[in-house]
């Protein structure tokens, strides 16, 4: 059981961003991805969504032993992975409360629907821990959202899918330090040995709050170096650069 | 070969020359109204008789013509229909089984091919007059003589509205006296039955000084082939007055239907009526609001959802004629497959409306690359201090909205679904009354079911 990228090449026309990537992240563990401006950060997520600007040429993505590459974006999600978007998108007039139900409603066998009492209550108890008021049930999918409330939907979302593996992308991004630290309590609180996660962060801030397990450094579409939670801070202090100069002596 | 043209028609006993085969392969076109004797004044018969003279004589909208613009007059195949015949028995039972109607309303009445089959006035309040057309004439002629088609057809299709009033014998009339206000809608069902019948629905809705009322009609069909409903709604709302009204066009894929609609708003009436065009090969509307009294709203909603190579023509003119007006027009369009939708609005501001505030949006959503949506957004200014803004956009769904949908594990038909329901929600909501908007919501996912 892992989340298992193995030689991962990916390209928009006229240039390969991922030049074989590699990484397993096993249930239970917080992993961060960490890398200066157009290293692929964005690109990963993406293509592990299954977005379609992206054209993978070789390598593979195993969920738990199946490759996901195959799947649809939608059938991606089913299977376990969930992205918390860098930049969520507005859906005119659809309510957040109708939007997880048809996301709940589509992990159901096709007929059955969820249960509306209880879901409700679950979507209640999870917006009071992220410190969502109720209105955001009834409005618009992250239409008129300030960057932090967006964020926090997006959270939110994490919490009512209950994923198998949760890739968060720049979630640190326009975010006070208020609003950071209840982004990162919801985070944590879905923690669990049952789950893996992927932080991806331009930042080593987040990652005071989100602790992660194993760091990576990610540039020009590689992995080049991994380490502890003390190579984010190590990052923080020197920058990138010594880090490709290490891989090229290496 | 002239047996099977026989017109459908079974009035005998009238003046109507009897050269039927040739009338009869011409449909419409020649086919005389078949006027019964009845109790109805003379002056309607008088504009009946000129309005099927009227109809012989004006020449069909050519395809230069501007309210004709990217449409044809020849949509509306005149020749191919004939008046529809006097129901069945079984026909009659269908339609009454097929009438699935809101739970709370003041009354309903059903009309199958024009002639009244059923009408529940129980729940009206004393005062209030809610009749079939053609008891009106008799018990409400004078209201008739005031109101009945009084506004000239300004956005094309003033033969099509002769043609109307030549052959117009069902309807409901619903006059609303002074201080007298009902919130549950009356409801009016017109089905259509028999192959390329046609019917002359018509509605006239007057109300008092601030009494309110809201209607519904419901344009369908049964079954046979083809099927043609020229509908005309007039709507008079007298001062401090509200009237709410839709026309909920779902005929067949094959009929063509037009539907012109009059309003005219006193001083400080409100008016909001609702166009939904969801069934018809070909389905145009017209809709004219003017703004004769000061302080007056008109809110002009409408959506529709083309499918396959349906045509959805809609025309309105919002004209301003009094000072502090407000008119508010917000039409939506979601289009599928090689269906095409043809919006074109005028918004005029007489000399003196001053402090008119006028707005018109249209906004079309195109789910293939094959459907089309044309716009044609127009403005006349003769006043000053006026607040006019117009806007039409089209455009496929965002591919980012699709994908953050899927992306949480929505199917791609399931996405689009819940995206266009979403982009047609604030027109629904707009209109406001929660059971009317339910069983639209549920016909609309029901054709959505089939386009998306």
């Amino acid at each position: 059981m892992s989340l298992e990228i193995k030689n991962l090449h990916a390209q928009i026309p006229g240039r390969e961003i991922l030049k074989g990537l590699n990484l397993t992240i096993n249930p239970g563990e917080v992993h961060a991805i960490m890398g200066p401006n157009g290293s692929g950060k964005s690109t990963l997520s993406k293509v592990l969504c299954g977005h379609e600007d992206y054209e993978v040429t070789s390598g593979e993505v195993l969920l738990d032993g199946e490759n996901i590459l195959e799947m649809a974006v939608d059938a991606r999600s089913r299977a376990g992975l969930f992205l918390a978007f860098q930049y969520p998108h507005e859906i005119p007039g659809v309510s957040n409360a109708n939007f997880l139900r048809a996301a709940l409603k589509a992990r159901l066998p096709k007929g059955e629907d969820i249960d509306a009492v209880k879901f409700y209550k679950t979507m209640y108890a999870r917006m009071d821990a992220l410190e969502m008021d109720r209105s955001f049930t009834s409005r618009s999918v992250n239409e008129g959202f300030s960057g932090g409330e967006k964020k926090r939907n997006e959270i939110l979302q994490l919490m009512m899918l209950e994923p198998k593996y949760a890739i968060l992308d720049e979630t640190d991004s326009g975010l006070d330090i208020d609003a950071l630290k209840i982004v990162s309590r919801g985070v944590n609180a879905m923690r669990s040995e049952n789950r893996g996660f992927l932080v991806i962060t331009h930042y080593q801030r987040l990652l005071n709050y989100i602790q992660p397990d194993i760091v990576h450094v990610l540039k020009d579409g590689r992995i080049v170096k991994t380490g502890g939670k003390e190579l984010s801070l190590e990052l923080e202090e020197r920058g990138y650069d010594w880090v490709t100069e290490e891989a090229v002596a290496a | 070969m002239s047996a099977a043209l026989v017109p459908a028609s079974k009035n005998t006993s009238l003046p109507v020359s009897q050269d039927s085969d040739s009338s009869a392969s011409t449909g419409l076109l020649t086919i005389a109204p078949a006027r019964e004797e009845s109790a109805a004044p003379g002056w309607f018969h008088a504009r009946s008789e000129a309005a099927w003279a009227e109809f012989q004589n004006l020449p069909l909208p050519g395809l230069k013509d501007e309210n004709w613009r990217y449409s044809s007059a020849k949509k509306i195949e005149l020749a191919d229909h004939s008046p529809a015949a006097a129901p069945s028995s079984a026909s009659i039972q269908a339609a009454l089984a097929a009438t699935e109607g809101l739970k709370e309303r003041t009354a309903r009445f059903v009309f199958v091919n024009d002639t009244l089959v059923e009408s529940d006035t129980t729940g009206l309040p004393a005062g209030l007059v809610c009749v079939g057309f053609a008891e009106a004439l008799t018990t409400h002629a004078d209201v008739l003589q005031q109101h009945f088609m009084k506004g000239e057809q300004s956005l094309g299709s003033g033969k099509f509205a002769a043609l109307h009033l030549a052959h117009v014998k069902a309807g409901t009339v619903i006059i609303v006296p002074k201080n007298v206000v009902i919130e549950k809608p009356i409801e009016v069902f017109h089905w259509v039955v028999g192959d390329h019948a046609a019917i002359f629905p018509h509605t006239l809705v007057v109300t008092g000084d601030n009494a309110q009322v809201s209607v519904v009609d419901h344009y369908r069909s049964l079954e046979g082939e083809g099927g043609l409903s020229i509908a005309i709604a007039d709507l008079v709302g007298g001062s401090g007055s509200k009237i709410t009204y839709a026309a909920c066009q779902e005929l067949a894929d094959d009929a063509q239907a037009l539907h012109l609609s009059s309003i005219t708003a006193g001083r400080d009436a409100s008016v909001k009526s609702f166009q939904v065009q969801l069934g018809a090969a070909f389905s145009r509307s017209e809709s004219v609001s003017d703004l004769v009294g000061q302080g007056a709203r008109s809110d002009m909603l409408s959506v529709s959802m083309p499918i396959g190579e349906q045509i959805v023509d809609q025309r309105t003119l919002q004209r301003h004629k009094a000072p502090h007006a407000t008119s508010d027009l917000l039409y939506k369009n979601a289009l599928y497959g090689t269906s095409r939708s043809i919006f074109s609005g005028l918004i005029i501001v007489d000399e003196g409306a001053h402090y008119t505030d006028a707005y018109q949006t249209c906004r079309n959503l195109l789910n293939s690359n094959e459907a089309e949506a044309t716009s044609l957004p127009g403005l006349e200014i003769n006043a000053d201090q006026v607040k006019c803004s117009h806007g039409a956009t089209s455009g496929p769904i965002p591919d980012e909205e699709l994908f953050y949908l899927k992306a949480r594990g929505i199917s791609d038909g399931e996405s689009r679904k819940l995206i266009i329901e979403g982009f047609l929600s604030d027109v629904i909501e707009r209109f406001g009354n929660s059971e009317v908007l339910d069983t639209l919501v549920a016909r609309i996912d029901e054709k959505l079911e089939r386009a998306v």
